[in-house]
């Protein structure tokens, strides 16, 4: 038994089965992270003025600007060669798409290495820990489960860089849609890092 | 793959790690109901504290009536279907938990409850009876079932993705169950969990770590329903020649997905607050037993509100869509007459949907918000019960010169027409700030609610069983034994839920343990507590007949019936049970409307037409 419109799309609706099934997962994720961000905004609004011992303090003072904004950097490179390893896949370039999927998954840890040994083991070395204040919290909260997310991708993304990647041989049509949707996911994970930096690090 | 390979799959494959639809809509239906029982369980034992409060329990009772259930079920299996003995697993460990309940001191020591057990069994029934009973029997055992083989699909869109929803589930459900056996016991804040309380209450780890595992297995379950009704419909099936159960259980998928979220995050926070010392919910200055506690602060409380309220305001309409999905099929069928409105069903369907997410504050009128967002939401409030009258107003329009016939899933539907209609009803003054200041914690809200989702879902699901069974198992359930367990369901039903709305507006609070005895002003309404228990196990009572009958009919052997009810849509195109793999022979094309019963077919009337059927239809 097959599953109609695994692989090619259907007429009517354009799609096939998993890149419809991405963007509803997106959907709930874009639910999800909205609901983290309204929750920072209510603490941050409902927080006293400066004097205050429970004030929201100044981000930018207490965290690192330099290292979030080259990981902005990191993070933006990867979804430009996660989008060359697609394309690398529509050109029938094997290779090529290696090569593009590995630098992918490098950068990637890359991001992660930076943030837990540039930002988050100093941090907890100071002191800053979860139960400091609401900021921290916060703070440990957003970076981590977009961490998680980030970890999700990297597993993801070594498996079809990996032995995922046999499918190559035996349907490569499936094999370049597979591609595209790990790529609709990463992408969405750089946006959500896109909000995060200017919310936690400089507004 | 072939069909010869599939048929060559191991046991476990087949029937525990399979991933055809049917089975695992049987795997959430069985589960599902077992849970609905648990939960039943453990509102009896609250029920007998409120009415004979500092009694004992008669948990002995309890234990052997259980036990007797088990041994009854092993027996009529008899050695012709043995796997049916399976069934009583479920009693026996029904029976084990309360009796382990009467073990610890901090229990029900001697058959006496305390105040803190009383909590955990409120939190836990809430609970169960919600996420782990009610949306999974709607969504993952109806929805499964049958929504693929109305849409003549051969399985959902995604048949892994599908078995590993359900077996996040179970993990759940099982971590659920565990934590009655912790130190601490479970759960305790009552099943909406509100900081501060659940941030330094006992129970309420385990509780949220289940419920990640329990929100996990919606939204996987939801994007496969919805890219499945999208992606899967048969040839011809096209948008407005969907069955309104399929319609249902779709907009029902977009609300677990958009909404479930939310409680996620809220999950986390508040599993934050308790393991890792962070103050989301938590403001400065919170006192335990005339202690400080050692938070930071700078939470707020009202946070957890409105993310558990973003989740559950559509919450109830994920119980409630799908149960009006069954009812509307099950009323169609039984009136022989196509569907008044459909159009009118669809759109008001589209509208609650949305609606459902606008609202969700009525729940919190006595938090101190102010006049213009209690207008808002008391103006949603009202807007939104506008589409769930026409709902009721359709289906009384499709009986109007229909020819009725009396089958027991048509009694369920027809109860349940009225019933929904006074859940419904109860609802409007709450939703309106004024009476809810009064009404609000009173057991008219919880009155309210129960006549919503237990005349409301959970009637309609026993039409559900009761209609679709012949498909599942290839007999009709016994029609006597039906009707028997209709009408004392019903009475049982009424019996409960009915006092509670007097008992309110008495204003007697809910969640006390004791029934409220040390209160004046509830004096009048005490003796009710009474006639509730009673009511709570005539409902018991009167489900034996449902088991008997479903073990009973099981057993039978003759050859089924292929479309005992005379139905039109497509999942009565194929055998019942539909073929193992694949649902149907050939793709089903399809050229009708969903429900042309009595319609003209080359100038005479034919009592049906199936939509897979190709013949003109004029009018």
């Amino acid at each position: 038994m097959e599953i109609p419109f695994t692989v090619t799309e259907r007429p009517d609706t354009g799609l096939t089965n998993p890149k419809f099934g991405i963007w509803l997962f997106l959907a709930s994720e874009v639910m999800l992270f909205g609901s983290l961000f309204s929750s920072y905004i209510i603490l941050r609004i409902g927080s006293p003025v400066a004097p205050h011992i429970l004030a929201w303090p100044i981000q930018s003072q207490e965290l690192n600007v330099m290292i979030g904004a080259i990981n902005t950097a990191v993070l933006i490179a990867s979804s430009v060669t996660m989008i060359l390893s697609w394309a690398a896949l529509k050109e029938q370039q094997f290779k090529k798409f290696k090569l593009y999927m590995g630098l992918t998954i490098v950068l990637a840890v890359l991001f992660l290495a930076l943030k837990i040994w540039l930002e988050y083991l100093p941090k907890i070395h100071h002191g800053h820990v979860m139960s400091s204040n609401t900021f921290f919290a916060m703070y440990y909260l957003m970076t981590g489960l977009h961490g998680l997310h980030i970890l999700g991708g990297i597993a993801v993304n070594a498996y079809f860089w990996g032995p995922g990647s046999k499918m190559w041989q035996s349907n490569p049509e499936q094999f370049t849609n597979r591609i595209e949707i790990a790529g609709l996911y990463w992408h969405f994970v750089d946006l959500v890092w896109i909000f995060l930096f200017p919310t936690l690090y400089l507004l | 793959m072939s069909e010869d390979h599939l048929d060559e799959l191991g046991w476990w494959r087949k029937y525990i790690f399979s991933v055809d639809h049917k089975v695992i809509g049987l795997q959430y239906g069985l589960t599902a109901l077992s849970f609905l029982l648990l939960g039943f369980m453990l509102m009896i034992l609250m029920r007998w504290q409120l009415a004979y409060p500092g009694e004992v329990i008669p948990w002995l009772t309890f234990v052997l009536i259980f036990i007797f259930i088990g041994f009854t079920i092993i027996y009529l299996a008899g050695k012709s279907r043995p796997y049916l003995a399976l069934n009583s697993l479920i009693f026996f460990g029904i029976a084990g938990l309360i009796w382990y309940f009467t073990t610890g001191e901090e229990r029900l020591p001697g058959g006496i409850m305390l105040p803190e057990f009383y909590n955990q069994l409120g939190a836990m029934h809430g609970t169960i009876m919600v996420f782990l009973g009610v949306v999974p029997l709607a969504v993952g055992a109806f929805g499964n079932y049958i929504l693929p083989l109305q849409i003549g699909a051969p399985d959902m869109a995604f048949p892994r993705l599908n078995m590993a929803s359900y077996w996040v589930y179970f993990i759940g459900g099982t971590l659920m169950i565990i934590s009655f056996f912790l130190p601490g016991g479970a759960a305790q804040s009552g099943w909406t969990s509100y900081s501060p309380l659940a941030d330094i209450n006992t129970g309420q780890t385990m509780w949220l770590i289940a419920m990640l595992f329990v929100i996990m297995s919606s939204l996987l379950g939801a994007i496969n329903f919805i890219v499945t009704t999208v992606q899967l419909r048969a040839e011809g099936l096209t948008w407005f020649r969907l069955p309104f159960f399929v319609w249902t259980q779709f907009i029902t998928a977009f609300l677990l997905l958009l909404a479930f979220p939310s409680l996620q995050i809220g999950a986390i926070m508040q599993l934050l607050d308790r393991v890792a010392g962070a103050s989301f919910f938590i403001p400065a200055g919170i006192i335990q037993g005339g202690k400080v506690l050692e938070y930071a602060g700078g939470g707020n409380p009202l946070l957890w509100q409105h993310l558990f309220w973003f989740l559950a305001h559509p919450e109830v309409y994920v119980l409630i869509l799908p149960a009006i999905g069954i009812i509307t099929e099950v009323v169609t069928n039984n009136s022989r007459k196509p569907l008044w409105g459909y159009p009118a069903m669809v759109y008001s369907l589209f509208i609650v949907g949305f609606l459902s997410f606008v609202v969700y504050a009525h729940h919190m009128f006595i938090t101190g918000m102010g006049t213009a967002v209690a207008t808002w939401f008391q103006t949603t409030t009202m807007i939104i019960s506008i589409p769930s009258v026409v709902f009721l107003a359709v289906l009384v329009f499709t009986l109007w010169g229909g020819s009725i016939r009396f089958t027991t899933p048509m009694l369920f539907a027809l109860a349940w027409i009225p019933m929904f209609g006074i859940g419904g009803l109860t609802g409007l003054p709450l939703g309106l700030a004024p009476p809810d200041i009064h009404l609000h914690d009173t057991y008219y809200v919880i009155g309210h609610f129960h006549y919503v989702v237990a005349p409301g879902s959970i009637i309609a699901f026993f039409a559900g069983l009761y209609y679709w069974f012949p498909k599942i198992c290839g007999h009709k359930l016994n029609d006597t034994l039906g009707k028997i367990h209709f009408w004392g369901t019903l009475i049982g039903m009424n019996l409960v839920f009915a006092p509670m709305l007097v008992q309110g507006m008495a204003g007697m609070s809910r969640r006390l343990y004791d029934g409220g005895m040390e209160y004046d002003h509830v004096q009048p309404v005490m003796f009710l507590n009474e006639w509730m228990t009673w009511g709570a196990w005539m409902i018991g009572i009167f489900q034996i007949f449902f088991i008997l009958n479903m073990v009973l009919t099981l057993r039978k052997k003759s050859p089924s019936e292929e479309n005992p009810w005379e139905a039109t849509t497509l999942e009565w195109a194929t055998a019942s049970p539909p073929l193992a793999h694949g649902n149907f022979e050939t793709e089903p094309v399809v050229y009708h409307p969903p429900y042309e019963y009595n319609v003209l077919v080359n100038g005479h009337n034919e009592p049906y037409v199936p939509q897979h059927k190709k013949v003109e239809i004029r009018d």
